[in-house]
């Protein structure tokens, strides 16, 4: 891959008054890559993006884009370019106008303006839409203007501050492949903000997930699925059970945890926190949906969980069944629909099957509030 | 039944309340082509022009008009200036102090005008001469403390327009451009400036018509540039003439004229934008009256006021003003003279008949007629030199000479009767006078 220009974050502190909005970051984003930073509302990536895009400075720490200190430079001398949660078009001027406002800026001819506009205005697949004005453009239409606009900047490192929120569902699952291509096609950083966990994990080369200004953990999609560090990460990225206990015993990079509710259960112990578990500390242990089946009744072990089945339904792709849980969260089962016929288990009481390997075992922590 | 009563309420209502708010301005208008010497419209004479050829020959007016327009446009410049300022500043200002500050930006509205004029002058009098300016320098300048002193308002004005507008402004437009490459200047002038544009040229003309009739402020401040309030002011304190009325004539013809241009230029934007967006839409048949007119009651106004003037002009070019004007003016000479006449002979015969009776008199007491006489001549000496009754009275000309033959007459004049018990019952008709 092109070798673009990356962007660092190091010791970064943003405080406003008392408050902090991000706490300690230090993030390394490689050059070309599609980074995405993830989290609920309110934890601070608008914050990050706008001490990136410098119309924030860092109380603390540093931010470094292409090896450069940013400090001291203004948003308006920056290799980036911001597309902001509300777009921002120009709302006086015409399409052609907003797109080209960065070539307005540095005196380039008319001429010179439109031609460049309709080579963008094709690359967003809107050819010939450059006479309208932003009022006039459906939700995805403004969202690629927005898009060309910030790329006629032609900016090292594009800043994209959740664009697609705005939009219905199958525009959403579409304009993410599109940015993608676009993304793969130009060859610059994305730095893209997300509190969409679907959007993250399809788009990203890394993800760094948000917490209260607190960044839990940075890795690829794989990675931040399937050996989350932290409690909030793996309740927070896709669905997951939670299992809550101390641990027992540990074995190697295995622990066995004595659950509240479902006796001892053996968990893989996620790659972060491997030789930082003791036995007795409190711990919590996910298992996917997914990696949970149905085994014979009275089957017992440390990898069975017996449940009573409060109720079912049927998702088409998959057959979900609902168990009693832990702490008043219920167990969700995902068996996938192969054709195979189902028996109704409302009120009865079954057990559950896993795979060690599709356990993770963290320290105890907070979790994602749904 | 009870809906029909409503409806006749409210068009009541509205002719009531129109009659009001416009009627003085339509007499002032009629007044104006009225031929009388005084501003009226009752005993009307002749249509005429001559009171606009008056205005336009009036040195005073015209210069008066204008320093008007150069107050008017310095005072623009000035207060949508600091008007825009002030109302980005508020936008700016730190959360907590944006209540004080908004206070004291608007107190200048709530001054009274004639406080802000004295205080101007006194202001910048004291700047005069701390900075050892002579009383010719330009801060003594009637323009300039006129301008100044207008805008201390008038930009309080022009920010309340622009607040609002601001209120509405995006402010991460200005982030995107800047974040776009553009300079804060760039950024202001290419993103702001025309976002603010219409809110602008609302304030710059509330601007204009305030500073063009301010009177309060500008008595103190005008110094050698009397602007046209002045000067109307000063004129009327001599007697009024039409003009005056002339003068807002024009005035109202084209605030009118203004008002309905911006009017026009507004629907047809409108219709572009309705027909760049659906061209299909308009076709519904059936009669309309154009679009400018049909929702556009002072259009019409307009078109009823150049008709009256088309239709008076054709009538006074066949009437030919100048001839009518003589003929009143004859007509009125005649009259003038047959009321002389008429009373003359009231006179004559009134003596006539006060001699009877004094003969009569005389022949049935003798030596009480000596001893009155001086008593009555002395009120009448009184009363017929009292200037107020006799004056207008054409014959208390001819009486006054007659005075000390005829003591009786003399008090034909309203004043000198009533301090004569002695005279109650002639003065009585000659108080018709
Ligand atoms: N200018 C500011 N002054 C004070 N607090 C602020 C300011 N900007 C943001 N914050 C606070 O910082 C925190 C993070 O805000 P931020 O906008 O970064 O959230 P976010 O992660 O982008 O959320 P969302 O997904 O809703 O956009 C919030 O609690 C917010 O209240
Ligand atoms: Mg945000």
């Amino acid at each position: 891959m092109s070798a673009g220009v990356g962007v660092n974050l190091e010791n970064l502190w943003i405080r406003f008054g008392d408050f902090v909005a991000v706490r300690d970051a230090n993030v390394n984003i490689n050059g070309g890559d599609f980074f995405s930073f993830l989290g609920p509302s309110g934890c601070g990536k608008t914050t990050i993006l706008r001490s990136v895009s410098g119309f924030l400075d860092p109380s603390e720490g540093r931010v470094l884009i292409g090896g450069n200190d940013m400090a001291g430079i203004g948003p308006n001398k920056r290799p980036t370019a911001l597309i902001f949660q509300n777009l921002a078009l120009f709302p006086l001027m015409k399409v052609w106008e907003n797109i080209t406002f960065s070539m307005e800026i540095k005196g380039a001819s008319a001429k010179e303006r439109r031609k460049r506009a309709d080579e963008l205005l094709d690359m967003i697949a809107l050819p010939g839409q450059g006479d309208k004005l932003p009022s006039e453009l459906s939700g995805g239409q403004k969202q690629r203007v927005a898009i060309a606009r910030a790329l006629c900047a032609e900016p090292d490192v594009l800043l994209l501050d959740e664009p697609l929120s705005a939009l219905d569902l199958k525009l959403r699952q579409h304009m993410r492949t599109e940015l993608r291509e676009i993304q793969k096609r130009v060859g610059i950083t994305f730095i893209y903000i997300t509190h969409d966990q679907g959007e993250a994990l399809t788009m990203s080369d890394n993800i760094a997930v948000m917490k209260a200004g607190i960044i839990d953990q940075i890795g690829d999609g794989k990675t931040v699925y399937n050996d989350p560090s932290t409690a909030f990460v793996a309740s927070f990225v896709g669905e997951n059970n939670v299992f809550r206990g101390k641990v027992k015993e540990i074995r190697g990079d295995e622990a066995l945890i004595a659950t509240n509710r479902s006796g001892d259960l053996v968990s893989r112990i996620s790659t972060a926190n491997q030789g930082k578990m003791n036995v007795g500390d409190e711990a919590m242990m996910f298992i996917r949906p997914e990696a949970l089946s149905i085994a014979e009744t009275g089957t017992s072990g440390d990898h069975f969980v017996t449940a009573k089945v409060n109720h079912e339904e049927f998702e088409g792709n998959s057959f979900n069944i609902f168990t009693e849980g832990d702490g008043g969260k219920e167990i969700k089962v995902s068996i996938p629909n192969l054709g195979q016929t189902f028996e109704d288990h409302t009120g009865q009481q079954i057990t559950l099957e896993y795979e060690t390997q599709n356990a993770v075992a963290v320290p105890a922590g907070e979790l994602a509030t749904e | 039944m009870n809906n029909l009563f409503l409806r006749v309420s409210i068009w009541v209502y509205l002719g009531i309340f129109f009659a009001y708010l416009l009627g003085p301005l339509v007499i002032m208008a009629i007044t104006a082509f009225n031929s009388n010497g005084f501003p009226s419209v009752s005993p009307w004479e002749c249509f005429t022009y001559a009171w606009f050829s008056e205005l336009f020959q009036d040195e005073r007016i015209l210069n008066g008009i204008k320093n008007s327009i150069i107050v008017g446009i310095g005072t623009v410049i000035m207060s949508v200036t600091m008007g825009l300022a002030g109302a980005l500043i508020l936008t700016q200002v730190w959360p907590k102090l944006r209540a004080t500050y908004y206070t004291i930006v608007i107190a200048p509205i709530l001054v009274p005008g004639v406080v802000l004029g004295i205080s101007t002058v006194v202001f910048w009098q004291r700047v005069n001469n701390w900075l050892g300016l002579g009383p010719d320098s330009i801060l003594a300048d009637g323009l300039f403390l006129t301008i100044i002193g207008q805008s201390t308002f008038i930009a309080s004005y022009c920010m309340l327009v622009l607040v609002a507008r601001l209120q509405r402004y995006d402010l991460t437009l200005n982030e995107a451009a800047l974040d776009l490459g553009a300079t804060h200047t760039q950024a202001f002038r290419k993103i702001l400036l025309p976002f603010m544009m219409p809110a602008l040229a609302t304030s710059a003309v509330l601007a204009f018509l305030a500073s063009f009739e301010n009177y309060n402020t500008t008595t103190f401040t005008f110094g050698d540039y009397p602007t046209l309030t002045i000067e109307l002011a000063q004129k009327v304190r001599y007697g009024i003439s039409p003009a005056i009325s002339a003068l807002a004539f024009i005035i109202i013809v084209l605030t009118v004229f203004g008002a309905l241009t911006n009017e026009a230029l507004k629907r047809r934007k409108e219709l572009q934008a309705a027909a760049s967006g659906d061209t299909v839409k308009k076709v519904d048949g059936g009669f309309r009256l154009p679009a400018i007119l049909s929702r556009n009651p002072a259009m019409i106004a307009l078109i009823a006021l150049v008709a009256v003037i088309g239709l008076s002009t054709v009538n006074a070019m066949s009437h030919n003003p100048a001839q009518c004007i003589a003929d009143v003016k004859e007509e009125r000479d005649m009259q003038r003279t047959l009321e002389a006449e008429a009373n003359l002979r009231a006179l004559a015969e009134r003596r006539a008949a006060a001699a009877a009776a004094r003969a009569a008199e005389a022949a049935a007491n003798g030596e009480a007629t000596e001893e009155t006489a001086p008593a009555t001549g002395g009120s009448s000496q009184t009363g017929g030199t009292g200037a107020f009754g006799n004056v207008f009275a054409p014959t208390n000309l001819d009486g006054a000479e007659e005075e000390p033959e005829a003591p009786e007459e003399a008090p034909a004049s309203p004043f000198g009767s009533v301090f004569d018990p002695g005279n109650l019952s002639t003065a009585e008709p000659s108080g018709g006078n």
